[in-house]
């Protein structure tokens, strides 16, 4: 299983990149953190998402 | 009437006496650069300069226009002129002794890291999400050593409750409510938007003070 902002969801195995094609967020206005460390957006595509790991996506709004 | 302000000796003893000397020796001793001076930036701006921060760098490419002047830190007849010279010269008049470094730029990803190398903590206080996002991910990616606190939904009449201060990951912090967009909300409220400004602000000097949301 692989926690996703506190969900846990059964995508080990799955690319940062695959996870984000599920779902609404748009990869410009998002950071994606992986165990605490920043995921570049250069590595989505080769970025492994692993049993146990702990995901947090901060999505961005307008306004300011 | 000739009206002299306080010496800075006067001036230190006083913040001092009101924060405690082991604080604002943190707070005087520290660099923090805020990234945008709109309704975010320049509340985040004076809340600083009040509490002694000893040096800002203030960014933002834009001037003052009277749309902005409900919400932010500018005054009637400032409309025009560049955000960084009217943020600085209000600051002055609030906290003469700080140190002030502005850049009448846009952040890029070319120059943010010659712009903030010598912060220690930068504030995000844009109003475009995808800017956002690109100074986030930037400061983490390039800049790792630096905190950000990051803003995200602020926009808006709903409860002033629901603005918090969330701990990402060890440099990074967002405030806001995360959700509120001014696109779908339609307006930005200066109450609302200051209480976000002030997350942003308050987490900076808990950061300084080394007192670390869990």
């Amino acid at each position: 299983m692989v926690k996703i902002n506190g969900e846990k969801l059964n995508i080990a195995g799955k690319t940062v990149a695959e996870y984000l094609a599920t779902t609404n967020y748009d990869p410009k206005r998002i950071a994606v953190e992986r165990n605490g460390d920043i995921v570049p957006k250069t590595q989505y595509d080769e970025t492994l998402l692993q049993d146990g790991d702990s995901v947090e996506v901060v999505s961005f709004v307008g306004g300011g | 009437m000739v009206k002299l302000i306080p010496t800075q000796e006067e001036w230190y003893k006083a913040l001092a006496e009101r924060h405690g000397e082991d604080i604002q020796k943190k707070f005087t001793s520290a660099t923090v650069a805020i990234c945008g001076l709109g309704g975010l930036g320049s509340n985040i701006a004076v809340a600083l300069a009040r509490a002694g921060v000893g040096k800002l760098i203030l960014i933002d490419f834009d001037k003052v226009d009277i749309s902005n002047l409900h919400r932010q830190q500018y005054k009637a007849n400032q409309i025009g002129v560049n955000k960084t010279d009217a943020l600085a010269h209000n600051l002055y008049e609030i906290a003469p002794y700080i140190a002030i470094e502005t850049h009448c730029v846009r952040i890029t990803e070319n120059n943010a890291k010659k712009l903030l190398e010598s912060a220690d903590i930068i504030c995000e206080a844009f109003d475009d999400a995808e800017a956002k996002a690109m100074l986030t991910n930037l400061v983490l990616e390039k800049m790792p050593s630096k905190y950000i606190i990051a803003s995200s939904g602020m926009a808006g009449m709903g409860s002033a409750n629901v603005i918090k201060t969330r701990r990402v990951s060890k440099k990074l912090y967002i405030c806001g409510d995360e959700v509120s967009d001014v696109k779908v909300e339609g307006s930005l409220i200066s109450s609302r938007v200051m209480i976000c400004a002030a997350h942003q602000a308050h987490t900076t000097l808990r950061i300084l003070a080394e007192q670390f949301e869990t």
